[in-house]
């Protein structure tokens, strides 16, 4: 009865929608996940604009940017793994002490003898102490019923311990030649510390955006009932995340472990609030459901040119920890009021 | 057929009311929550306000606690027209409200939680002896001079949590006191308690607004009542004494809903038993539940709220862990506790609450009609986005959810469509057993009509389905048959056109009583 009325009031009604969408473009463009990070690549430009008038050809030349960029790799091959746990609603603050102790394990005496006819065993075992922390976490969060920031929390306080206990609170001086040959080769004029970062987020965001995993990431954080009584095996999942962010500082920990040629327990410390600023400032919603990939790449270059700029400029460092709280709570604060915008002309 | 009834309203010899409120009306976006709500609440007196889920009493009460600003109409408080701008100004005046969910906070403790906001204090420093002096008043005056005011909240029953939200109102000077459903959380001796105490108040001169399902409750504690339905007053003032129940119930459900429903497809014979649920128990929610629904057939559950149907649907899903007893969907036993086992065993669920249970409100419609199903659309890991937006938007096109744009945000949808993209995600899973658990809750008159056709023609497609609502036309109006649930056990199993409204109220006050 309805249907030969219904079909005309189908097209009225998807013209006058799309009308309206055409008649914002700008306010569209910004909703959209490219026009958020838009602001972020105006601040980065800002950024390199102070760097270039205050510091002058030291800024502004290639070697400085590599310096930028391999300082960025570490942080940033942490902050992928962890856009993935903040996107799901979570949280890991083990990551920087997770780096120390896969650094010191990498690095005793046994592996470095094991890893002298074989060096990638070095990588394995770190990325292998990276993924068990990570497995612990997730199963203490998943199973165990207890909430992220207090088990990763314990995970910080534990293998920060344990790092300790292992090496003796001495530094492990890493003479394994392969290693740290191939971690001092270039690959088209680029460091590998650099290519691991690249590839790593590559992976990332393809992993993100175009992958069952990434998918049912963004539903949990979303909402995780929901994702729950779809069937999504939220429990699952959230192990899987953690394993993940754990096997990112796994990762990074044979960075640093190359570029300081030594493993110490004190790796990583504080590590994770740069971490979780750099994802945060980047557009990843800290209660979950929203993340981006391509933000958080950006959110770590911002920290790590904001760095560079103050240390060109002789400043000390404190004021660039002062520089770096403003700019958290500036850009968080645009972020909302973004979202907010958004929600309302949607709404 | 009478489409509307008489608008009563009984004019009195009282000068002036405490209150009064004309022609209220209040919409949020194009839903029309109030369209003329009429109501005279006398000093002294305990006014039912009665309705249906969706009737419009939250809004009703919303407004006069200052939560809502209406659209149109007047109150006027002691006969002066007011506007009440926010619930400081509503206590200002001596308007006091008891929402449904308790907003007491666990961690404090009852003095506490009674001055919240308005602690006794000098310069800063909390005046702790008087607060506890005025609470062990309090208390005594709602008849629990037993309740220590150092006493922690979250330690009391629902019951004494309750009374403390009821002394925090009386802590102010108050003349109105609005209950919405007091009793859903209380046992019989508790609610005699809660009736002691509303005859103490309205022998000090205080009003009472009471909000309840129940009508045995009105018979007891009544004054006067009001019905809304869909909004609209449809009888104002009625005394409590000469109208009967049947009345009441006849004013709530009104008669013209029946022809909404749509046909009945009679089951055939040998259709398949595809639910069978045996002996399933969940605490002290429910227990020994049975039942089975064959493919085609429409399965209702009625009950009032806090019945434990919401809980049976549930515990069937894997939701919640059943204690006791088995489910089968075609013969297979389920998990208890498994929802991912129930809906690879083609069972969905469409939970109670759709936004914070069903819905990822920020994600685009095809993201969560396709949110049981992207795995199976995907090529090995990688996601095919194009086949599940044309999946989706021929859903939508099957569902006229209009407009047909699977990229639109969920939240901006209105509650019928938001039903709709629930059952899209369904009907692309290909279950064989549906639950649904209030499926037209916060979906307007218009859609209604549309979700019961929908899920008729799913039925007559082979699905399964169990069906909860408050709304007990709606499950005698939908269902092949209908079990009837009161305090977390089946009373009776009987098909649905053997009985009606007043017989199922019936039943389960029979059966709460016994």
């Amino acid at each position: 009865m309805s249907e030969p009325t219904s079909s005309p009031a189908t097209s009225a009604d998807s013209t006058r929608a799309s009308a309206v969408g055409k008649t914002n473009p700008m306010k569209q463009f910004f909703a959209s996940p490219a026009g958020r990070s838009i602001g972020l690549v105006i601040a980065l430009l800002l950024l390199v604009a102070v760097g270039a008038i205050t510091a002058g050809e030291n800024f502004m030349n290639i070697d400085n940017f590599f310096v930028i960029v391999r300082y960025a790799s570490v942080i940033g091959v942490i902050a992928i793994g962890m856009t993935f746990v903040i996107t799901a609603g979570g949280i890991d603050l083990s990551v920087g002490s997770v780096l120390g102790l896969a650094s010191v394990v990498a690095s005793v005496g046994a592996v470095q003898t094991a890893a002298e006819g074989f060096w990638p065993l070095m990588v394995f075992v770190s990325i292998a102490v990276g993924v068990l922390a990570g497995l612990t976490n997730g199963l203490i969060i998943a199973y165990g019923k207890v909430v992220a920031f207090i088990a990763t929390l314990a995970m910080l306080v534990g293998a920060r311990g344990l790092a300790e206990l292992i090496s003796g609170r001495s530094t492990q001086v890493v003479n394994n030649d392969g290693f740290l040959d191939f971690f001092r080769a270039e690959l088209l004029g680029i460091d590998w510390v650099v290519w691991i970062f690249v590839l790593v987020s590559i992976a990332g965001w393809f992993l993100f955006n175009r992958t069952t995993f990434g998918r049912r990431t963004v539903a949990i954080g979303g909402n995780a009932t929901a994702a729950r009584l779809a069937g999504v095996n939220v429990k699952r999942h959230t192990v899987y995340l953690y394993m993940i962010a754990g096997a990112c500082a796994g990762i990074a920990a044979t960075m640093l472990l190359s570029r300081t040629t030594a493993g110490t327990s004190t790796h990583g410390q504080l590590l994770e609030l740069d971490v979780i600023a750099a994802v945060v400032v980047g557009g990843t919603l800290l209660i979950g459901g929203r993340g981006t990939i391509g933000g958080t790449v950006l959110g770590v270059m911002l920290f790590a040119v904001l760095v560079n700029v103050f240390t060109q400029n002789n400043l000390s460092s404190s004021w660039q920890l002062v520089a770096k709280g403003v700019i958290i709570v500036v850009a968080v604060m645009l972020q909302q009021r973004l979202a907010n915008r958004e929600a309302s002309s949607s709404g | 057929m009478r489409l509307c009834y008489v608008h009563r309203v009984i004019e009195d010899d009282h000068p002036v009311s405490l209150l009064e409120v004309r022609g209220l009306a209040k919409s949020f976006g194009s839903a029309k929550a109030l369209t003329g709500v009429d109501l005279d609440v006398r000093a002294g007196e305990v006014h039912c306000v009665l309705g249906q889920n969706g009737a419009g009493k939250s809004t009703l009460i919303k407004t006069l606690s200052g939560a809502h600003q209406p659209d149109a109409g007047e109150i006027r408080w002691n006969g002066e027209s007011v506007t009440i701008a926010d619930p400081v100004a509503a206590l200002e005046l001596g308007i006091a409200t008891m929402y449904q969910e308790l907003d007491v906070v666990d961690g404090l403790t009852i003095a506490e939680n009674i001055f919240l906001g308005h602690e006794l204090a000098r310069g800063g420093v909390m005046n702790r002896r008087e607060a506890a002096q005025r609470t062990r008043e309090l208390m005594k005056r709602l008849g629990h001079p037993d309740l220590s005011p150092s006493r922690e909240v979250g330690t009391l029953s629902p019951a004494n949590q309750q009374l403390v939200s009821m002394a925090r109102a009386l802590s102010h000077d108050i003349k109105l006191m609005v209950m919405d459903e007091p009793s859903a959380v209380l046992d019989s001796g508790e609610v005699d308690n809660l009736f002691r105490v509303i005859k103490e108040l309205t022998n000090q001169g205080i009003a009472v607004i009471y909000i309840s399902h129940r009508l045995e409750e009105i018979d007891r504690i009544g004054d006067r009542i009001s019905v809304l339905k869909d909004g609209a007053s449809q009888a104002s003032n009625l005394p409590v004494k000469g109208t009967s129940t049947r009345e009441l119930i006849s004013l709530m459900t009104g008669t013209d809903m029946e022809h909404a429903f749509p046909e009945h497809v009679p089951v055939p014979d040998d259709a398949p038993v595809v639910l069978e649920v045996e002996g399933l128990s969940l605490g002290k929610h429910f227990s020994d539940v049975s039942l089975s629904v064959r493919a085609g057939e429409i399965v209702g559950l009625a009950g009032l709220v806090g019945s434990g149907r919401s809980e049976i649907l549930e515990t069937i899903y894997g939701h919640r862990k059943a204690t006791a007893g088995t489910v089968r969907v075609n013969g297979k036993e389920l998990k208890p506790g498994a929802v991912t086992h129930a809906v690879g065993s083609q069972m969905g669920l469409s939970p109670e609450e759709r936004k914070s249970q069903g819905l990822l409100l920020e994600e685009p419609i095809y993201r969560n009609a396709t949110l049981s199903t992207f795995a199976r659309f995907a090529k090995g890991w990688l996601l095919d986005e194009p086949a599940e937006r044309r999946a989706t938007e021929e859903q939508m096109k099957a569902l006229e959810l209009r407009p047909a744009e699977p990229d639109r945000i969920t939240r901006t949808l209105s509650g019928g469509n938001q039903q709709k993209v629930m059952l899209a995600r369904w009907l692309i899973h290909g279950t064989k057993v549906l639950l649904l658990d209030e499926p037209t809750r916060g979906v307007d008159v218009g859609a209604r009509m549309e979700i019961y056709r929908l899920i008729r023609r799913l039925a007559s497609e082979g699905t399964a389905i169990l069906i909860v609502s408050s709304e007990i036309d709606e499950v005698l109006g939908l269902a092949d048959r209908v079990n009837v649930i009161a305090d977390g056990r089946v009373l009776d199993e009987r098909p649905a056109h053997d009985i009606d409204e007043h017989g199922v109220l019936d039943l389960i006050m029979k059966g709460s009583a016994a």
